[in-house]
């Protein structure tokens, strides 16, 4: 190969890279045999606590993946290819793609979806931006009942920028209808819900999407997709932007990702949707097949006039997704959601009865829920690591003055002995003195 | 194929929720229910596998294909890494738990492989820290352009403009203007490099840094760089490294020591990570002292007992650039791939990486316009003007490449030369692959000299052949559910 190159040796190839150019150090570890490696990262991952049982949630779930979707996503016919700059050669992952926007939709009741985003927070900041670019607007009115992590995303990406961010908080669990309006003005770009909100409660956000609409804005809903199986969807609402996290669609929690952003909106919007969109076409002979469209709103070809600067996405998590979609079927996810509801309802019921413990009950909830403590809920969720729970989540972390309280999940995976079970710990650690 | 919505049978299941065990039938009340049905497939647990297995089947990829696509770095995926990223002790950790009173001590293990995988990249790149946070390429430049910003404004900065050279991805322009910036784009030169000259006539004090790729989307190392990194530090500007490349340079040159303050590491090319058809992938960013301050929170500390924590006081961070701590299982594999080649394993990745894509360019030149000719790095970037002369676009050979069973080059990429085909064979590949690629490509140019109509009717081994791109923008159809 050198000599058809015309060089004596591979140094020679690098000859561009001057000595003065050269790494000062490059001091690495020498290489291991694949069963070294292997061992090492086996004893590594027993210093994870991976055996509590979850009662934790905050938007990221313990729900059953069935073993045919990595079974069926780890082919490497579709792992091993990037892309489909090639729709030839790419019909597989553009039809899988198309299916799942398909899903996405029929799941929020919405006309479009793109390919995917990276995830549910870097999501909503897409859709924020979008929403500057329709309306041409700067301003932003946020619920206080969105993802405390979400809004930390957006906080950080506009900071640079000529936006402002208004908050409202919640009032007995539930958007602040009253303090919202009185916010909404003609420079009003979208008014960002979530639903179910950080602390569990569903709404019908109607009320807000007319007002909004009226104001000239637009509204931006985050949603949980397993809730809804059973919830008023975001296309029922009018809602113009959803996004949300969709790792409980078929996605292990893996430490916080890779995860799914998705992203659905109004037809009307789609030319102002960042990320890939895989449409329907023909091919020369008239037969269906897919490609990616609308690319004139993308970076490879619009470079600094891009809707986004999005390229890779998560193809493979969406793959995953639409498998998990599909094995679930749609009177699986109906009853997925309503066992959902029911376990954590019972869950309520259970916990409601140990003294000292208030489940809010000022809204109406899906699988998760807020509870108020006699203490520190950081104090009894590290009793409870001890009982072998992972209790919940408590909100002094991201809100001051909430201390006492946490929120819990009860997903279709626990079971009335481990809820029982996790009644009793609580109980018994809160009769710790100290 | 027919639509898994198309395969759906009233009533069938392919899956059993668990049962019920607990005696409660809650309701929550109508207004708050959704009335329309979701309409997700009605199809039976082999119906699903049998329609994803074959839909599989009509793609191209690494595992079944020559995948020679410029810039994308489509190496082999080693499968010890999915085995490691499988493993129930890092798959089934709750992001939370490091969240929570003393929860770093539920999570020691993963918090390590993000820890010791900051140290390997600081080595590997010069840089003095790294934020595992950004979730692809794109946006660790995000990442990197903010933290630029954060800097400016710090200290007073009056900044206005990112340079970028013609060359550059479009996620660099793209990402520029996002985080704010206009942009100044500056042409190549004779020798395919950034016209110097020009840089020097359009810098000033409101540039607030350049972004740039070494060595380029041509295949050439810049031997300038030092020079330019001092004309871009004489006015305060910061020099961006777009690590899209860094598969040419292991072992060789590192961007730190080059005078880059700011870079990204697409762990998906260099580190070998399934591109999974277009993601997920992750972007490290690595910065030096100057940036520190401003990276991303949280950020993995190792505390003075040993232990692994996660730190966020960080008063000039510029925040959460992701909902945690960046794609975890990705950064597993790339870890453990690292592990894997050790030092000089990574030198000849980029030694083999090198070697091989100035032995395509060799053999190639002699049928098709070599834009550069000159030693390559990585890539090369040919044209298809002669092949145009007889109506033979570079999007035609593509098609006649995927009748031969091997993946098209990038084409029409990069916009500095007309008709691009750039190749970046990988150091995975074998001599003989590459012959067969150029025979190949030969036989393209043959056909295009004998016969160039024929061009039209490829591909036409594959399920669909030329789909109509203008049909599908015009009358958008993205949902089968669509009224």
């Amino acid at each position: 190969m050198l000599a058809v190159i015309g060089v004596d040796s591979i140094e020679e190839l690098f000859s561009d890279i001057k000595p003065e150019h050269s790494p000062k150090s490059f001091n690495l570890p020498k290489g291991k045999s694949e069963f070294e490696v292997v061992e090492y990262f086996r004893k590594l991952a027993l210093k994870n606590s991976s055996e509590l049982i979850p009662f934790i949630g905050g938007g990221y779930y313990d729900h059953y993946v069935p073993s045919v979707v990595s079974s069926l996503m780890s082919r490497g016919e579709f792992f091993t290819a990037y892309t489909p700059y090639q729709p030839e050669c790419s019909q597989g992952t553009l039809q899988a793609l198309y299916e799942y926007q398909s899903a996405i939709c029929t799941m929020t009741n919405m006309e479009i979806s793109n390919a995917s985003l990276y995830d549910g927070g870097t999501a909503l900041y897409e859709a924020a931006m979008m929403a500057f670019r329709i309306t041409k607007r700067k301003k932003i009115l946020i619920d206080g009942g969105v993802s405390p992590i979400f809004k930390k995303i957006l906080k950080t990406y506009t900071s640079n920028l000529d936006f402002e961010f208004n908050e409202t908080e919640v009032v007995h669990g539930t958007a602040d209808r009253k303090k919202m309006y009185a916010l909404l003005d003609k420079d009003t770009a979208a008014v960002i819900v979530q639903n179910p909100n950080f602390f569990g409660a569903i709404d019908d956000y109607t009320d807000i999407v007319e007002k909004a609409h009226a104001a000239g804005a637009l509204v931006i809903e985050s949603v949980y997709p397993i809730s809804l199986g059973l919830l008023k969807t975001p296309g029922e609402m009018d809602v113009d932007i959803v996004t949300g996290e969709g790792q409980s669609l078929g996605l292990s929690l893996n430490f916080g990702g890779p995860y799914l952003g998705f992203m659905a909106t109004k037809k009307k919007y789609a030319r102002k949707m960042p990320g890939r969109i895989v449409g329907q076409t023909t091919d020369k002979n008239g037969k269906r097949c897919f490609v990616n469209t609308l690319q004139a709103r993308e970076q490879h070809i619009r470079r600094e006039k891009a809707t986004s600067n999005i390229c890779t996405n998560v193809a493979l998590c969406a793959l995953q997704s639409i498998i998990y979609m599909s094995v679930i079927g749609k009177n699986g996810f109906k009853e997925l959601a309503q066992l959902n509801l029911d376990k954590a309802e019972f869950a309520k019921s259970v916990i409601d009865k140990i003294e000292g413990v208030e489940v809010k009950r000022s809204s109406p909830t899906f699988n998760e829920f807020t509870v108020h403590l006699p203490v520190d809920a950081s104090i009894v969720v590290e009793r409870m690591i001890g009982r072998g729970f992972a209790a919940g989540f408590p909100l002094g972390r991201y809100y001051k003055g909430m201390e006492k309280y946490m929120i819990i999940v009860v997903t279709e995976k626990r079971t009335k002995e481990e809820i029982l079970n996790y009644a009793k710990a609580l109980e018994e650690v809160l009769k710790v003195k100290n | 194929m027919e639509l898994i919505f198309e395969k759906s049978v009233e009533g069938r299941r392919g899956f059993l929720n668990p049962c019920l065990d607990v005696d409660v039938k809650a309701s929550i009340p109508s207004h708050l229910k959704r009335a329309k049905d979701c309409q997700f497939p009605q199809v039976s647990e082999l119906d699903v596998v049998r329609h994803f297995t074959n839909l599989s089947k009509m793609n191209y990829s690494v595992d079944a294909n020559f995948y020679p696509l410029g810039s994308c770095t489509m190496k082999y995926n080693p499968r010890f890494t999915e085995s490691i990223a499988c493993m129930k002790g890092f798959t089934d950790v709750h992001p939370l738990l490091p969240q929570l009173k003393k929860g770093e001590l539920l999570t020691q293990g993963s918090l390590e492989v993000l820890y010791e995988m900051d140290r390997l990249l600081c080595e590997i790149t010069a840089m003095d820290s790294f934020t595992m946070q950004p979730l692809a390429g794109a946006h660790g430049e995000l990442t990197g352009l903010m933290m630029m910003a954060a800097y400016h404004k710090a200290k007073g900065n009056n900044k206005k403009y990112i340079i970028v050279p013609d060359s550059s991805h479009g996620t660099n322009p793209a990402t520029a203007a996002i985080a704010g910036y206009e942009i100044i784009s500056i042409n190549s030169d004779k020798t395919g490099v950034m016209d110097i000259e020009e840089l020097k006539s359009k810098l000033s004090d409101e540039v607030a840094g350049l972004m740039l790729t070494c060595p380029n989307t041509h295949g050439i190392f810049n031997s300038d760089i030092k020079k330019i990194s001092e004309m871009i530090h004489a006015v305060d500007g910061l020099m961006y490294y777009d690590g899209a490349n860094l598969n040419a340079v292991l072992g060789r040159c590192r961007p730190g020591d080059i005078g880059f303050d700011v870079m990204h590491v697409n762990l998906h090319k260099t580190f070998a990570t399934p591109h999974g058809g277009g993601g997920p992938g992750s972007g490290p960013v690595g910065v030096n002292k100057k940036l520190i301050p401003f990276l991303p929170i949280s950020r993995v500390i190792k505390n003075s007992s040993g232990k692994y924590e996660l730190d966020y006081d960080y008063p000039e961070s510029i925040g959460y650039v992701a909902s945690f701590y960046g794609n975890f299982s990705i950064i597993l594999r790339a870890y453990a791939y690292i592990l894997y080649l050790g030092k000089q394993g990574l030198i000849e990745t980029s030694n083999n990486a090198v070697l091989n894509a100035n032995y395509l360019k060799e053999r190639l030149k002699e049928r098709f316009e070599l834009a550069y000719d000159r030693i390559c790095m990585h890539e090369s970037v040919f044209s298809a003007s002669r092949q145009v002369e007889n109506g033979v676009h570079a999007t035609d050979i593509a098609k006649f490449l995927i009748d031969k069973g091997c993946h098209p080059p990038t084409i029409y990429f990069p916009l500095t030369v007309k008709e691009a085909i750039m190749i970046e064979p990988t150091e995975t590949e074998s001599k003989k692959a590459m012959d067969e690629f150029v025979d190949a490509m030969f036989e393209a140019d043959d056909l295009s000299r004998k016969n160039p109509k024929e061009f039209a009717d490829l591909p036409k081994t594959t399920p669909v052949s030329r789909p109509d791109e203008v049909k599908a923008a015009r009358e958008l159809n993205a949902n089968y559910f669509a009224e």
